[in-house]
Parts: C-alpha cells; sequence; structure tokens
C-alpha cells in the first residue's frame, strides 16, 4: 500500500528484468527436486532433507522498517510456533531473513536471491506496491510463490502472489458503508500523493456520486510533508461531515496535531483512516488521536481465544509494551494458511499448492480466513474501530461475515468503468 | 477575509520553520561554505533529546524548555565531532563533503532506529501549547506562535553574538578573509570549530521546536533539509538577514499557492520561483562583499 517514489521506470524495468533472467539461470544450473512438467522454470526447493527453506523479505532498513520490522517480528513468531508443534508435513522451517532495505530494486534482486541461491519454498514479504510490483515478475518467471501481508489498492492478482492483507472491498467499500449509515452526507478526501490514495479517492468519488455523498474537497499531500496548515485550514472551512484519510507515514503525525490545534474534533468532524494501526498510534500521540476512526480487518483487542493467544505469545517473545496490528496478523496468518495448504497439497510446490489453495481456511485471530482459488486473495471480515484512551483500538463495526475478495470491485455497480 | 488572514499565519508559521531549520544551515554552509548533508540528523539528534527529556522529567512544559538547551548542546556537540573527525580533512574538497557527511547522515538515521526504535515516539505538547490564542479574525495554534518567537529569538541570538562578541567578530573576520585573519593572529582552525557547535546547535534546536508540529522519528530531518538548503541559497551565502528573510518569503510563497492549488503543486511553484530568481540574481537575496577570491 504504502509506496515511496521510485527511480525512473525504465532503470527498475531493466533491473527486474535482468535480475528475472539470473532466476532461470539460477534455477537451471541446479539439481533441482521438482522436474515438474510444462512450468517455465525447474525449482531448486530442497525436500529430501528433514528441514525446508522459507524467506522473509522485509525491509529491515531504510524509511520503511518503521512498518515492516513489525512483520518481520510476527512472521518469526508464527515459524517458531510451526517449528514447535511439529514443523510443515514434518519438515522443520528453515528461515532465511533478506532486507528489501525499502527500494524495490532490492525487494527483486532479494527476491531472486531467495528462490535460486537459497532455494526457499516460499517467500513471505513486502509492503508498498511498489516493492510487489518489483517482485511479481521475479515471482512469475521463477514460478514461484509470494506471501503478501498488507492491505493495498487492489486491482491486481497474479498466479505468483497470495494476498493476505485486505483488498479494496474489504476495507474501502465497508468504511464508506459505515459513513453511509452514520448519516455521513458529505467528506473531505485527504491523502499522500501517490498510486494508493489516488486510487482510493476514485473509488471513493464513484461510490460518494452513487450514493448521495458530497465530496467536499480533495487534497494530497507530497510523502513525508508536514506542514498541513493549509489543508487542515481547506478542511475546516469546506465544513464537511467526516474526513477520509488515505495519508501515509509520517505526515500522519502532522496533520493530526495540526487537526487538533486547529480545534477540529472527532465529535464534531471525525476522521477515518486506512494508514493507522496500532503500532502508529504512540507515534502520532494519543491526545492527537484518541476517538478518531480506522478501517481495518484486525485489532488487537479482538476478544478471541485465539487472539487472545496470538496476543499473549508476540508479548512473551518481544517485549510487554509491543502492541499487535492488522499487517502484523496477516503475516502471521499468511505463513499458517501457506502450511495448511501444503498439507493438503502433501507437496511444496508451486504448481501443486496453486491447485490446493481454493478454499483453504484458517482460524485466524482475525476470525476465519479463507483463500478464493481464483483470484488469491482471502476473505477477511472488515472492521470500523475507535481510537481509545488505552492506546488501542476498539471495533465499533463488523460487517459479520467475511467479505468475499473482490480486487477489481467486479460486483460493484457503482465501480463500472473505473477498472476498465 | 477571514482565510486570508489565515493564509497569512501560516504563511509566516511556516516561514518560522523553515528560518528555525536553516538558520544553523546559514552559519555551517553560508558562512564557513561546508555543505553538511547531517546537518538534518543534528535536528533530529535535538528531536530526540526532547523525547529523552520528556522521559526524565514528567512535566512537559519544564521538560521542553529543557530540551532547548539540551538540544542545543547535543546538537553542537555532534557537530564538532564530526567537524573534528571529518569535515577538517576535506575543506578544499566540498564534493568530498557532500558525500561523506551524506554518508554520516544515514549512519545517523540507522543508529537512532537502533538505539529508539524504527516506530516514531511520542513527544508530548505541554498543555499551554496544545491550543489556539485567538488574534482578532483567526485562530493561532499556540504551538505556532511558540516556534515563531524561537526562531525570532535565535536570530536575535545569533546576530547580536556575531555583532558584539570577540567571537562573532573572530567569526565575521575568518569569513571575510581567512588568510587575513589568520595573519593578525585569529585561530581559524578554533574559530571554524566553534562556528560549526553554533551551526550545529542551532538544528538542534529547531530539532526540539518540531516535535511540536510533526513526528519524531529517524527520518525528521531529512524532510527539511532540502528546503533548509533552499533557503540558504536564495537567502544568499554569508548572510543571516538574507535567510530570514528568504525563509519568511518562501513561507508566505508557499502557503499561498498552496491554497490556490495543491501541496504538491504549491512545492513545485517554490522550487521554480526560486530557480527563476537565482537566474536574475545568483548571489542571492543578499551577497557579501569580501575581499578573497572564492
Amino acid at each position: 500500500m504504502r509506496i515511496l517514489p521510485t527511480r525512473g521506470r525504465p532503470v527498475r524495468a531493466a533491473a527486474v528484468l535482468v535480475v528475472a533472467g539470473l532466476a532461470l539461470a539460477g534455477c537451471g544450473s541446479r539439481v533441482g527436486d521438482s522436474g515438474a512438467s510444462g512450468s517455465p522454470a525447474t525449482s531448486c526447493v530442497d525436500t529430501s532433507g528433514s528441514t525446508v527453506k522459507v524467506g522473509f523479505l522485509n525491509s529491515l532498513s531504510g524509511t520503511m522498517a518503521i512498518s515492516e520490522k513489525t512483520v518481520h517480528d510476527s512472521l518469526m513468531l508464527a515459524a517458531d510456533q510451526i517449528n514447535a508443534s511439529g514443523g510443515v508435513l514434518g519438515k522443520k522451517l528453515q528461515v532465511v531473513t533478506e532486507d528489501g532495505a525499502s527500494e524495490p530494486t532490492i525487494f527483486a534482486e532479494k527476491a531472486t536471491k531467495l528462490i535460486s541461491s537459497d532455494c526457499t519454498a516460499a517467500v513471505f514479504g513486502g509492503w508498498t506496491s511498489s516493492s510487489r510490483k518489483a517482485m511479481l515478475p521475479v515471482f512469475e518467471g521463477a514460478n514461484s510463490l509470494l506471501f503478501y501481508p498488507v492491505q493495498y489498492e487492489g486491482l491486481e492478482a497474479s498466479p505468483n502472489i497470495f494476498y493476505t492483507g485486505a483488498t479494496t472491498n474489504q476495507q474501502i467499500v465497508p468504511a464508506l458503508d459505515y459513513l453511509k449509515q452514520k448519516g455521513v452526507k458529505s467528506v473531505f478526501l485527504v491523502g499522500s500523493d501517490y498510486v494508493f490514495p489516488r486510487t482510493a479517492n476514485k473509488e471513493i468519488k464513484a461510490y460518494a456520486k452513487a450514493n448521495g455523498i458530497e465530496v467536499k474537497g480533495e487534497e494530497y499531500a507530497p510523502l513525508g510533508y508536514t506542514d498541513f496548515t493549509t489543508i487542515v485550514n481547506k478542511v475546516k472551512s469546506a465544513g464537511a461531515d467526516a474526513v477520509f484519510n488515505t495519508l501515509n507515514g509520517d505526515s500522519n503525525v502532522a496533520f493530526f496535531k495540526e487537526y487538533r490545534n486547529a480545534g477540529l474534533t472527532p465529535a464534531a468532524m471525525p476522521v477515518i483512516s486506512v494508514s493507522i494501526a496500532e503500532e502508529e498510534i504512540n507515534g502520532i500521540g494519543l491526545d492527537n488521536v484518541v476517538g478518531q476512526l480506522t478501517a481495518w480487518n484486525y485489532y488487537q483487542t479482538i476478544d478471541s481465544p485465539k487472539n487472545t493467544a496470538f496476543v499473549q505469545a508476540f508479548k512473551a517473545k518481544y517485549g510487554q509494551n509491543r502492541v499487535t496490528s492488522d499487517p502484523m496478523e496477516a503475516a502471521y496468518t499468511s505463513l499458517f494458511l501457506w502450511k495448511a495448504i501444503v498439507e493438503k497439497a502433501k507437496s511444496f510446490k508451486t504448481d501443486d499448492i496453486r491447485k490446493a489453495a481454493g478454499g483453504v481456511s484458517y482460524d485466524a485471530p482475525e476470525g476465519t480466513v479463507t483463500v478464493n482459488g481464483e483470484n488469491h486473495h482471502i476473505a477477511k471480515t472488515a472492521l470500523i474501530g475507535k481510537v481509545g484512551p488505552d492506546s488501542l483500538i476498539h471495533t465499533v463495526w463488523s460487517s459479520g461475515a467475511p467479505i468475499e475478495p473482490d480486487p477489481f470491485l467486479k460486483n460493484y455497480d457503482w465501480a463500472k468503468g473505473l477498472t476498465g | 477575509m477571514q482565510a486570508l488572514f489565515s493564509q497569512l499565519v501560516a504563511g509566516l508559521s511556516l516561514g518560522s520553520v523553515l528560518l528555525l531549520a536553516a538558520l544553523g544551515l546559514a552559519l555551517t554552509f553560508g558562512q564557513m561554505g561546508v555543505i553538511n548533508m547531517a546537518h538534518g540528523e543534528f535536528m533530529m539528534a535535538g528531536a530526540y533529546t526532547a523525547f529523552v527529556a520528556q522521559g526524565l522529567i514528567a512535566d512537559a512544559g519544564t521538560s521542553l524548555l529543557l530540551a532547548i538547551p539540551l538540544g542545543f548542546l547535543v546538537g553542537g556537540v555532534m557537530g564538532v565531532i564530526l567537524e573534528a573527525t571529518l569535515i577538517c580533512r576535506m575543506y578544499h574538497r566540498p564534493l568530498d563533503t557532500l558525500l561523506v557527511t551524506w554518508g554520516v547522515s544515514l549512519i545517523l538515521q540507522q543508529a537512532a532506529r537502533d538505539i529508539f526504535g524504527a516506530p516514531n515516539v511520542e513527544v508530548r505538547a505541554p498543555s499551554w501549547l496544545s491550543g489556539g490564542v485567538n488574534i482578532g479574525v483567526t485562530q493561532v495554534p499556540a504551538a505556532r506562535l511558540f516556534i515563531l518567537v524561537l526562531a525570532v529569538v535565535a536570530v536575535a541570538g545569533l546576530s547580536l553574538l556575531l555583532k558584539t562578541t570577540p567571537l562573532g567578530r573572530r567569526i565575521r573576520g575568518v569569513v571575510q578573509n581567512r588568510d587575513l585573519a589568520e595573519t593578525v593572529g585569529v585561530s581559524t582552525r578554533r574559530t571554524d570549530r566553534l562556528t560549526f557547535f553554533i551551526g550545529s546547535g542551532l538544528a538542534g534546536i529547531a530539532g526540539v521546536a518540531l516535535t511540536l508540529l510533526g513526528s519524531t522519528g529517524p527520518t525528521l530531518g531529512s524532510s527539511y533539509i532540502v528546503d533548509a538548503f533552499l533557503v540558504v541559497v536564495a537567502g544568499g551565502i554569508g548572510q543571516i538577514k538574507g535567510a530570514v528573510i528568504a525563509a519568511f518569503g518562501l513561507g508566505l510563497l508557499q502557503a499561498s499557492f498552496e491554497f490556490s492549488t495543491t501541496a504538491s503543486i504549491a512545492k513545485v511553484m517554490v522550487f521554480v520561483v526560486v530557480v527563476v530568481f537565482l537566474q536574475i540574481r545568483p548571489q542571492g537575496i543578499f551577497s557579501l562583499r569580501t575581499r578573497s577570491l572564492a
């Protein structure tokens, strides 16, 4: 979801081509166990021993480290738990960690290394959409698997990627449904200036038009922008019923501080955010964000035995002051989903996994999730939350049942013409 | 009318933030000619000083006021260490300085991540700074007023220092003619180091102030460094008053462009204005007449 400015497209495309080429060459030169017919590349995954390798590819340095480190932590927890309970198909997981360094080209390089040199059975990670887009051709070229754990802007479905975060119809559409249900007649859109907020706002405007909600304004701030005086002035004078916030990263801090300093309150003009989770609240400052709304599929406060166990295990491993958030839970879930699919397929091979994936369910901390065999997204329950005085987010509305993923918004009439 | 006034206040406020961020740079880059890319990380160090101070002293007001001199000291000491270990070896190689200090800035960012953790930390604003102050037709956030006052005080303090103290005279002497200053017995090495201490210290103060507005994280400084250089270049090398006028000018421009267009377009337009301005007046708003040939 969070896309950082990238270098020129030709450079990146060339780099991807080069690494994709290396991937093919690297795999071919190894003694493989697969010999899978019809697949464009042979895999070098070694499943003959008592262990199987998996790759964790997250940014442990650079601007995205702030978010991706937490995802890496929960992946490690999941690996520990799987190993403690006997591994996958009787084989212990051997984790290979690589640092994507917040740079899409490095994600593509490291993905190639994990696939062709480390011979991992599957790779878990990525955060920004640009990192995912850079890795996509690598995984498709080598016919290997990526599990991507973050909500994103939709409009994608790769046979080699499983998306365990929300797509638009599981996060943004329910958020709008909630606002409409609450009698919101007008919204103001504030977002960071890149593809995710602009795509999301296009969808929001189509929804608003179809549902009689007035869009009173639309403002974008460059990524990392820190002076929101003017934007907040505009929001204030427009006087909408609510603000839909797709700002990313540090800008949220400056925005909410300014919002509060300008005398705007959640009671008078609530802000609903799609990029603020438990992890971000302390950085923004609880006073600045308390009472505001968020849209996700998981909150630490979910009251279920499964989630209680997850939160307790996470705190026991990393410290009592740590919190769990939606992307972390989605990453944790992704490893267990992979395990469930592999056990159903009784194979670590990509083609077998793809065939077996449809309909596989896992009782995740967020509730039961099910893989959609067609688009490789998962059915998730949408939750609207409110930031409480305890720095955690509490559910105020739930979609009740898991929502089937619809990354191209095919089943929504108002979205016709958006997705081409 | 009210919108106009609000935007005027927004512009002045943005200008004061820019000024605070650029003031130290006006000294180290403007006066000494050192391109210090790690200047932003001294701001970050100042911001984390405010965070640590708040951890030690619970009262947000006291800790903030205490963090200002502490931030100055932390930024200054880091600056002196950088100057004494690296920059002093490459005074005549500006491009090397650029690359080396950029490397240092990356190291400092990662160090902050390792020490304080990757997520942003919270510096609570004292209660007397979290509301707004009514000025005629509009309301000004108290935190922004505080930063405006702090910027004015910092500029006044710096000009007093440069104009009236022996150290200030030595600094000006070294800037105007290094060789002659050396000939009459001024230790230019010591003067350089002290100038760098003050310039980096001002970055520390800016960092403390910025915790009131934005996020306190490892990349706090990098979001201000380009704007700070822009202010110094537009203001004219070697002049504090140039930086003052440039900072408020750019702040007002940004706020008025942003009101009529969008934040991204406003940034572009400000850059265009500065580029065009530098075509007409390459030396900036003010230029320092010196006898050196450089």
